[in-house]
């Protein structure tokens, strides 16, 4: 797994950058290669016959975009949005879709030394997590985008998925 | 350096213009085969086309080609000149295709970046044999066509007979040339004219004389023209055809000087002579003044005029401005506004193409095939000024070809089956295009032998395909089924068709615009192919409503009225289904928050609207929350998130923008009905 994150980095000019972000009490880290924008929260469009996590589609100046929200992705209560809440645009293999999260924290430089990979654990939720990043006191759950796009990818938690019909 | 800035654009415009010449070419030939004798303007212009893509082929230094047109240009010199009697036009047809065909790959290939590799002498030495031929079927021409030859030696080894030639040049001309308004580099386009007069002429100097190093030579040339002066042998008319056949010429000024220092004005001899645009630059002209653009960039301008819009609202209805009496902004923002929707028009009615040059280009393998299948075929076009999203035209001409290849060869019989079942020799493919609401439908139609029933059934039952018992399959069912994947019905494979690998291809390909093929055939009656052509990707009159918390958008074509309901127009069966009786008909009725799974206050019917809507003659009704209004929308595809299998929305056709920056989605209506 770790040996497979470094392949990855490898490859990359921006290798060992991260967008951080908050959700409740944890920080959570995305590649930076990933995101195209930061925005803030804008009116959702509905989408019918999608899980509920997938809130809908946006009109980022004229290109529309679905945009899923990450808590109901974790299948953590719903949160209403506020001002801090933001949407990080992503590109993920080829697909657009912004990530509604609690609020963007800053990028971070986490070398790969500093990256261990996640325990195995019985309770689900680890296949969204690709690594868990080091930084100073902290640690930061580095997220694994391609997982995000995946139905049903949560372990022992599959009733997330039929929660929206 | 400068080479390499110069390359690009010259192959870019290299390509552009010689596919074009060639797609003009191609017309023309195909117009004119069928009466077996070219007229002669034709047999001009194929001289001339030729001619133009033997110069700038020899300019990018493509040889093969270069030599290839020459030959072929040759050949319609003798042809032009001479007036042979007897000529096999079939033959000559054949060659002046694969010719057209060999440069059509080689451009293929440039385009690609590949060299232009393949070698052309084998052709070459045919249409020398048939040159040959010619002359020995029209003995008179024999000493015509002698001088010809010489002379074309003399233009063969130019660069040789240069020096000898030079004393010999008697006629010293001045000419100006000014280029079409944005036709671009023009300083290229000098250059290829220096090139070519390089031929004939001596003592040329030309001004700007440092066409190609400097770029201000470009602008200069815009201001004032490109002037040459030069000396040839040959006479004014001779080198005033020469300058007509440039290419984007819009004026020439053409002076025989008779003394070199003679200025212009004081000439009296030869006044100028201005020539403005005579007929064969008309056509080249009309041709020219299209450009084509990359689709990504109206696709990115169609954005962009979308946020206009959107920005446009947000100034003119900016809430800081309520309460005060602005008259001269109010004036300001009518006019803005005006300008505005003025450019959302044009930018949607930019991307509509007619379908003409699609179905033109069908002519050529039915022609083909015909030949070497030894069928007679005549292909009708109907409809061809129908209008179509660029964007479906280019997924459209695969299936399309494919559609009427194998209609050639699977469905039109030979002359003598057709004349045995007492049909006409002459077999017909209509190719028909025609508007239907908001869709467009294209029709195939061939009256050849029909789809064989009892051998699609067995194929079927081969490969697995059949889930009922045979005889609960309709006829309908049954011959869509050749869009399976693995279905070719026909026993040996041809080079046009028959490995199987074909009508599910054109289905997919029609499936990925969106569109619906269906097929309909009947014994020794022929085969109707329909394919419909959605909503998608155009621009479509559409009514807006609300169901809920949300906005939906139904195209009018699909609408055929909306009314407020009575409590007692409601019927409900043994079975819980809902029905909407209205004036005596009898509707289902589709509650749209159920289907959408939304909840919305207004569930009892009083509250809502009815709409009927019509889909293919089934009339059904929904029930939406409010309706909102009816405008034109840009039809936006849905995010390719839910285009992938696990995500696919069946209801929705798409999304669109409304002017507050907001977005609709489209029902479909179809998949809303089944």
């Amino acid at each position: 797994m770790s040996v497979n994150i470094q392949d990855e980095l490898e490859e990359d000019t921006q290798k060992g950058k991260f967008l951080t972000f908050i959700m409740g009490e944890d920080f959570y880290g995305i590649e930076i290669n990933h995101v195209r924008e930061i925005i803030g929260i804008q009116p959702i469009t509905e989408v019918p016959d999608q899980p509920e996590y997938l809130r809908g589609i946006i009109n980022l100046r004229g290109k529309i975009i679905p945009v899923m929200d990450i808590r109901l992705r974790f299948g953590k209560v719903f949160m209403d949005y506020n001002d801090r809440t933001c949407i990080i645009v992503v590109d993920i293999e080829n697909i657009s879709l912004g990530l509604i999260v609690d609020a963007v924290s800053e990028v971070l430089s986490i070398p790969d030394s500093e990256i261990v990979a996640p325990p195995e654990m019985n309770k689900g939720g680890h296949h969204f997590i690709k690594g868990i990043g080091k930084v100073g006191a902290e640690v930061k759950l580095l997220l694994d985008c391609k997982t995000l796009l995946v139905k049903g990818s949560w372990d022992g938690n599959e009733q997330l998925d039929t929660l929206g019909g | 350096m400068t080479e390499d800035y110069i390359n690009e654009p010259m192959l870019e415009m290299f390509i552009y213009e010689t596919s074009l010449l060639l797609e003009q070419l191609e017309q023309k030939m195909l117009e004119n085969e069928s009466d077996a004798s070219y007229k002669e303007e034709v047999i001009n212009e194929i001289f001339r086309h030729m001619h133009s893509i033997k110069s700038s082929a020899a300019m990018m230094l493509f040889n093969d080609i270069s030599k290839l047109a020459h030959s072929i240009e040759d050949l319609f010199y003798v042809i032009r000149e001479e007036k042979p009697v007897h000529i096999e036009y079939s033959v000559l047809s054949d060659l002046v295709f694969e010719g057209i065909d060999f440069i059509k790959v080689e451009i293929l290939k440039i385009k690609a970046g590949d060299e232009a590799d393949e070698d052309s002498s084998e052709l070459i030495q045919r249409i020398g044999c048939y040159l040959e031929q010619l002359k020995e079927n029209n003995p008179d021409l024999k000493a015509a066509t002698g001088t010809k030859n010489s002379q074309k030696q003399q233009q063969f080894y130019i660069s040789n007979n240069k020096k000898i030639e030079k004393s010999n040049h008697k006629h010293t001309y001045q000419a100006r040339v000014f280029f079409e308004d944005g036709c671009e580099m023009e300083n290229i386009r000098a250059f290829t004219i220096v090139h070519n007069l390089k031929d004939f002429a001596t003592e040329l100097h030309h001004e700007p004389s440092d066409i190609i190093e400097s770029e201000d030579s470009v602008e200069t040339i815009r201001a004032t023209g490109f002037i040459l002066h030069f000396k040839s042998n040959r006479s004014y008319d001779e080198m005033h055809q020469f300058f007509s056949q440039t290419i984007f010429l819009r004026d020439l000024e053409l002076i025989e000087l008779v003394h070199e220092e003679t200025e212009p004005g004081t000439d009296v001899q030869q006044t100028p002579v201005k020539v403005k645009g005579n007929e064969e630059n008309k056509t080249m002209n009309a041709a020219a003044s299209i450009i084509s653009v990359q689709v990504d960039k109206l696709d990115r301008l169609l954005d962009l005029v979308g946020e206009m819009v959107i920005a446009e609202a947000m100034v003119t209805e900016n809430p800081d401005l309520d309460g005060l009496q602005l008259d001269n902004f109010q004036k300001a923002a009518r006019q803005l506004k005006k300008i505005t929707s003025e450019i959302q028009d044009m930018v949607m009615a930019i991307r509509m193409v007619s379908l003409s040059t699609t179905f033109q280009k069908m002519n050529r393998p039915v022609r083909d095939m015909s030949k070497k299948l030894n069928k007679e075929v005549k292909l009708n076009l109907i409809g061809e000024e129908t209008e179509v999203d660029k964007n479906i035209i280019e997924h459209l001409s695969d299936p399309l070809m494919h559609l009427i290849r194998n209609s050639m060869d699977h469905g039109l019989e030979s002359p003598e089956e057709r004349e045995q079942k007492n049909k006409p020799r002459v077999g017909t493919i209509t190719l028909e295009a025609r508007n239907i609401g908001s869709d467009v439908l294209i029709v195939i139609k061939d009256d050849g032998r029909g789809l064989n029933r009892n051998k699609i059934l067995q194929k079927a039952q081969l490969n697995g395909l059949l889930r009922r018992p045979e005889h609960e399959y309709t006829d309908k069912e049954i011959y869509n089924m050749i869009f399976q994947p693995g279905f070719s019905t026909k026993e040996e494979v041809t080079e046009f068709s028959g490995r199987g690998v074909g009508m599910d291809v054109v289905a997919n390909n029609v499936e990925t615009i969106g569109g619906v093929l269906n097929v309909d055939s009947a014994e020794d009656r022929g085969t109707v192919i329909t394919i419909r052509i959605p909503i998608t990707l155009a621009i479509v009159d559409a009514m807006n409503i609300r169901v809920a918390g949300s906005q939906y958008t139904i195209p009018t074509a699909y609408i055929r009225e909306s009314l407020k309901p009575k409590a007692s127009d409601l019927i409900v069966d043994p079975n819980g289904n809902e029905m909407v009786m209205l004036r005596g008909l009898c509707y289902p009725l589709i509650r749209l928050h159920e289907r959408l799974h939304q909840s919305t206050e207004r569930t009892s019917l009083t509250d809502g609207i009815i709409m009927i809507l019509e889909n293919d003659e089934k009339g059904f009704c929904i029930l939406a929350d409010e309706l909102l209004g009816q405008k034109q929308v840009v039809v936006k595809a849905l995010p390719s998130l839910f285009q992938q299998q696990s995500h696919k929305v069946e209801v929705l056709a798409g999304c669109t923008l409304l002017g507050d920056g907001s977005i609709s989605l489209i029902l479909d209506i179809p998949r809303l009905s089944s």
